[in-house]
Parts: C-alpha cells; structure tokens; sequence
C-alpha cells in the first residue's frame, strides 16, 4: 500500500523465554489514529516494546516494515531518528538528568542537528505552556520523583517537541483525570498531520471520545483478534472482551489488520 | 557532544593521545633513586630549610623507616620505594613572575590552560613542575587584604611563625608510614593563610603534574582559616602516561578556626601507573565548617580518605566523594568523621563508578567520642556498574560511643539498567551517549558542586571513557 506507514506481518515475540505476541497482523496508513484495546496482559505493552526495539524482547518470526523498510532488526535509536516514537506506560526515572537537557539531547538526536539554545528555549516553553506546565517543571530531572500524572505529562511534553511520524501512546490516558485526557487529546490533535499516523494503546474508552479513532483493534493472547471502526469501541464497552474470546478464532486464520 | 568517536578506539590509547602528552625532562638537580638518612638530609640542604624542619624531617624518617605498610586497603606490595627519586627540581629557585617561567614549562601549562585560567580571574595559581613549585604568583587583592597563598617551602622560609605553630599538627610523622615518608622527603604544596573575616570569593587554583619517570611527589599543604573567614582551594591534576610506576603521596592540613569555612576541591586524574596514597585531614573548630570535594578518575591505585576532626561545638564536616575505576584500576576511597563536640554534624556523599573490571571500595569511618551530645552523622554511599565484570565493595565503620547521637547510613549498588537505557535510546539516543548521560546523572550530586570548568571537563572525560564500554 502507497500510503501504508506500519505495518506488521505474522510478529511473534517472546521475553524471558515466554512466547508473548503469537501471529500479529497490523497496518496503519498514513494520517490515521489507530486504538489498540486488549485486556491486561494481552501483550499491548509488549507489541509497543517490540515495535520500539527493546532488547528484552525477542522477535522470533515476522517482520515490521516501517515506511516500507523493514526495522525488525533496528536499535530503538534508530527507529527513534527514522520517526518512531514509545510514550512508556511505565516512564523510567534518570536521576541527575534534568528534563531541559534531555530534551535538547533527544531533539537533537533525531533531528541530527543542534537547535541554538533560544529557540529551543522559545519552542520549550510554548509547548509547556500548551500543557498547562511551567519551565521549572523541565529544570526537574527526569521522572524523577515525578508523580504518576507527571510522568504521563512529560511523556506528553517528549511527542511535542518531537513530532514523530508514528506515536504509540501506551496507555497514556492511564492514571490522568478527565483534564490529563483531554490534554492527551489535544497533543494527538497538535501533532497530528496528513503524513503522521497514531497507535493508541488504552484500557479506557474514555479517551476515545475525545480522539475518534479511524480504527479500533482488539489483541487478545498476543493476536489481533478483530479489527473495526470507531463503533468498535462502543460494542467493546457493552459486551466486553468476553464476548470477543468466545468468537477469537485461530493464528492461522485471523486477516486481522485488513479491513 | 560525542568526541569524534569513531576516531576512538580504545579507552587507553586515546586517554595515552588525549591526555597523556609530556615535555622532556630537563631537570637541574637529579639525586639517585631510593631513600636514606643522607637523602633526607640533602634534600633539607638543597633547600636551605632552617634546623627545625632538618630535625623534623629526619625524625619522620625514623618513623617511615619503623611503621609497616598498611596491610588493609589497595594492595601496595608492587612499589618499589628504592626505583623512585625523592627530589627532582626543574628550576633552582621558585619564580615570582610569569615571565620568569622557562618555556618549555610555560608550553606544559599552556596544554593544561593555565594561562586561560588566569584570564578568569582567577586569584593565583600556584603550579607544580617536577616536584617544585616553579611559578607562582598572587593577586594584588588577596596581598592587601592579607592572605598569604605561596608554595609550601617559600612558607617555611617567610612565614617561618606561623608554619611552625601548625604544621604536622592535624597529621602528625607519626599517623602512617605514607604520612612518614611524606614528612621526610616533602617538596612543594600550596600554603595559605586567611586572616579573621576575610572571605576570598574566588577559588584559589593550583595545578599538579608529574613530568618525569619515576618521580615521587611528595606535596604538603596547610591551610589556615582564621576566625569567621572562608577560603575555597581547588586542585587539579592531569598526568602524563608513562611506563614505569610512580607514587604520589601528598598531605594535606586545613586548620578551620572558629566560625571559618574551608572547602578543598580536588580532580585527581593521575596516568594510570601512578599510586595515588594521600593523607588529607582537617580540624573544625567551633561553628567551623570544612568541606571535602574528591573526585578520583585517574591511578592505578589510590588511597585516600579525607578526614574532618570536630572539635568544637556546631562545628559540620563534609566529604563529597567521586571515584571512577577502569581497566585495572582501584578506587579505594571514602571518608573519616570524628566527632569531639556537642551539637557537631557531618555529611558524607560517596558516588563511585566501575567499568571494565575496575574496582571501587568506599571505606569509611564515623566515629562519635563520649560527649558529643546530639552529634549528627549521615552517610550515603551509591556505587554504579557499567557491566558485570567490575566490583564495587562498602566498608563502613560506626563508632558510636554517645547514645545522643543520630546517625543515618545508606548505600546502594546499581547496575546501569537495560531499561534506562532504552528509554533514552528510544528517544534517538545513541547507546553510548545514553549511557554517559546516565553516568553524568548519577554523579550530578557532585558535579554540581565543581567549578564549572572543572565539571565540564570531568563530564567530557567520562564520556570518553564510556565510548564503547557498553554493549
Ligand atoms: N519484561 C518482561 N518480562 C517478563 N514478562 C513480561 C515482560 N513484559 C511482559 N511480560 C509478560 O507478557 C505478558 C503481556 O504483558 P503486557 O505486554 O505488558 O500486556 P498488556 O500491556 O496488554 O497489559 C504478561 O504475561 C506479562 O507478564
Ligand atoms: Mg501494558
């Protein structure tokens, strides 16, 4: 497909031995807000893991073509500079490191280019600002001792300033109140662009009524058991997943990922 | 921010082509190798040092000669004490004026910036050449308002008063035989005298170097802080890469009269044949503070365990510790607090860093004698692996013999995590920098503390000696 941004082909993955992610199709053209929705465990974080190329992970069969170039084997920098980017369910903390100058590292990093320290300042602020945040928040090192909405927020902050091309938000929405959701929302809108897609992860559908997805897909068991639109979401929230189980049919079979 | 690491191949050779330039020796007087009664006595001769300091140093010499070495700590069996020279001076007389400097010392401290430093006002600078001070100089400023900042011998000389009422009175000859070899063969060093109130805002610098095989170097410094003053020292030391082993072994004296303020900052970056065994101790009298700031990057070996005696009541003592080990290297440092006084407090921050087999120890000792009633102590102590073949080891000692005491110790060993680094690398990252940048925050408690000057360099050397250590 001309306009396919992602896509994964029959993905298998394991960590610790464990076989997680067992025959997982996906495509997400471009300009698209894809929901993946699962309940926990299903491996939601794991794919964001395997997509972001987290060493843990083993991918043992299928590939990821990202822009049509297979990534698969990729260090998560890579990726990063190519256009992928992870907002983590579980931000880590890095003492000693202040959120101002990782900022500045990581932009320049994917962008290959030192920005001058006032327009990055300038650009810093203004997205701050967006976010209800003042700059002391970014003299902070980061996540660290950060709270749990704090932590959501930086991530936030991090898929402003870099714009990726492919932002998989891994339930961002999670553990923010209705105000941290819609600032979510309105970061996906602010970044949103024609060539730029979004995989969001979430348990909630909460989030989904700020942001309509143009596809909702379902992982069960390490598979997308079944794909829709944005009625999807609504059906899930009346039947539940145990609906969706009883009717998940094997590996082999599931076309899931094509409309 | 990446040094042109490809250019890097290997952490030892480009420390050799970074760091590890030298000047040929060219030096004026050169005794034999090894120690003895007649070498003491020349050196004392050479130096025309008035009787008091002859006797002085022949009696230490006793000493050295009846104290074992310590048998704890860093492995030492491999010096050999009789291949070192005990004296070497490149100049015959301590220059006033940089314009009496040699050239071909003047390109040595071009390559260490001294002349940039100079250019940031810094107050005076005080370097050492072949265990010598060669040059020195002192600001107009610092004259008038009555501190006294020369080279140690210079002071035996001039202020011939106020040497000999506190020198060797914090460490005695007899403390340990390093102390003992010091106080017989002793050459150089910094003293400083601040007067009551004065408060020199700027920090006072002096850079250290070894420039010739096998040179012991031997410094002493003393400083003394009179009432309500407050003086920052800070010394710097690069050091050429040479094959044969050398010792350094300095000692280091503050005095903080009451209601004074002393810090002492060190980088000590030795080339990595070097023993690096020093005795660094302080008194603080009442309400005195005394602050420690000891970064070890370089040596094979070091030994070093700055020492604050609280002797007088709200007197606070502060050790801020930095040590990094490579390839074989040993780090062992840590810090000793004794408390005197009522009301005393002492902080200890200990950061030590491992890689590539190198081996940190943080040794301590906080020790609350009976009557220092509500003495507070508090010790913390991380230590971070690069990978699984480096070692870092905690040896602290409480020695708490007040019940009013509060003491709190904490120490933790961390590994750099996988998922640290992937959360930077996820960011575009690259592994190495990714994880410089964690080892730059994990001593950031330190850093924070240097003269900027200082904690970019110090940042830029880790980076370096991070590139390709990971992975
Ligand atoms: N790093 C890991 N080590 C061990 N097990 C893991 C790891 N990551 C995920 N798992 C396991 O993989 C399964 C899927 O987890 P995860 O991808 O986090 O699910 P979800 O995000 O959908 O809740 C779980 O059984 C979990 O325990
Ligand atoms: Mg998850």
């Amino acid at each position: 497909m001309e306009n396919e941004l992602l896509r994964i082909e029959d993905l298998h993955a394991s960590v610790e031995g464990k076989s997680i992610l067992r025959g997982l199709n996906l495509s997400v053209p471009r300009g698209e807000v894809h929901a993946i929705m699962g309940p926990n465990g299903s491996g939601k974080s794991t794919l964001a893991n395997v997509l972001m190329g987290h060493p843990s992970y083993e991918v043992t069969r299928g590939r990821i073509l990202f822009k049509g170039e297979d990534v698969t084997a990729l260090p998560p920098d890579e990726r990063a500079r190519r256009g992928l980017f992870l907002a983590f369910q579980y931000p880590v903390e890095v003492p000693g490191v202040s959120t101002m100058s990782f900022l500045r590292a990581a932009l320049g990093a994917v962008r290959g280019e030192d920005q001058p320290v006032r327009e990055f300042r300038r650009r810093l602020e203004g997205e701050l600002k967006d976010l209800g945040m003042e700059l002391a928040f970014a003299r902070r090192n980061l996540n660290e001792g950060f709270s749990g909405g704090e932590k959501k927020r930086c991530e936030v902050l991090q898929l402003r300033m870099l714009r990726p091309e492919l932002a998989i938000l891994d339930e961002t929405d999670s553990g923010l109140d209705i105000d941290g959701i819609r600032l979510v929302s309105q970061a996906v809108a602010a970044t949103r662009r024609p060539e730029a897609s979004f995989l969001v992860i979430t348990h909630y559908l909460r989030i989904l009524t700020h942001l309509v997805p143009d596809r909702v897909h379902v992982l069960f068991a390490g598979q997308v058991i079944r794909s829709g639109g944005a009625e999807l979401a609504r059906e899930l929230e009346v039947s539940g997943y145990e609906a969706l189980r009883s009717e998940h049919r094997p590996a082999a079979t599931a076309q899931a990922g094509t409309p | 921010m990446a040094m042109e690491p490809t250019e890097i191949t290997d952490v030892q050779q480009s420390y050799k082509e970074r760091w590890g330039w030298h000047d040929p020796e060219r030096p004026v007087h050169k005794p034999r190798r090894g120690l003895s009664r007649e070498v003491v006595e020349e050196i004392s001769w050479l130096k025309s040092e008035p009787e008091w300091m002859r006797r002085f140093r022949l009696r230490a010499y006793e000493r050295y000669e009846q104290k074992p070495l310590p048998t704890w700590g860093a492995d030492l069996s491999t010096i050999d004490f009789q291949s070192i020279y005990y004296f070497l001076r490149a100049t015959e007389r301590p220059e006033r004026s940089w314009e009496d400097v040699p050239a071909s010392i003047k390109t040595t401290f071009d390559r260490l910036g001294i002349p940039e430093a100079e250019r940031k006002h810094l107050a005076g600078v005080s370097a050492q050449y072949e265990s010598e001070v060669v040059y020195h100089q002192m600001k107009q400023e610092l004259t008038s308002r009555g501190v006294l900042f020369t080279d140690m011998d210079s002071a035996v000389r001039d202020h011939a008063e106020l040497v000999q009422r506190y020198f060797a009175t914090v460490i005695p000859p007899g403390d340990n035989k390093l102390a003992a070899l010091n106080s017989a063969v002793w050459s150089g060093g910094s003293f400083i005298y601040v007067p009551p109130g004065v408060k020199v805002e700027i920090p006072l610098q002096a850079y250290f170097r070894i420039n010739a095989e096998s040179v012991g170097q031997f410094e002493r410094t003393l400083i003394i802080a009179d009432e309500g003053s407050f003086v920052h020292y800070v010394e710097g030391c690069t050091a050429p890469v040479y094959s044969s082993d050398s010792l350094h072994s300095a000692v280091v004296e503050l005095i903080a009269l009451p209601h004074s303020r002393i810090r002492y900052t060190t980088i000590q970056n030795w080339s990595q044949n070097v023993y690096n065994l020093v005795t660094k101790r302080a008194v603080a009298h009442e309400a005195a503070v005394v602050e420690w700031v000891d970064g070890n990057l370089g040596s094979r070996t070091t030994m070093k365990y700055p020492a604050v005696v609280l002797t007088g009541r709200r007197a606070h003592g502060e050790v801020l510790s930095l040590a990094m080990a490579g390839p074989g290297q040993c780090q062992d440092t840590g810090a000793k607090m004794t408390h005197v006084a009522p009301e005393t407090s002492s902080l200890v921050v200990s950061k030590s860093i491992s890689k590539g087999g190198g081996r940190t120890s943080y040794r301590g000792l906080v020790k609350v004698l009976p009557g220092a009633t509500g003495a507070k102590a508090n010790v913390r102590c991380d230590a971070l692996l690069v990978d699984e073949i480096s070692r870092s080891d905690t040896y602290p000692t409480l020695d708490i013999q007040e019940q009013t005491a509060a003491i709190g110790h904490e120490a933790t060993v961390a590994r750099i995590g996988d998922d640290q680094l992937f959360y930077l690398r996820s960011r575009g990252i690259p592994e190495a920098e990714a994880a410089a940048m964690i080892v730059r925050g994990f001593i950031e408690p330190i850093t924070k503390q240097l003269p900027m000057e200082y904690a970019v360099e110090l940042n830029r050397l880790i980076e370096l000696q991070m590139d390709g250590s990971v992975g």
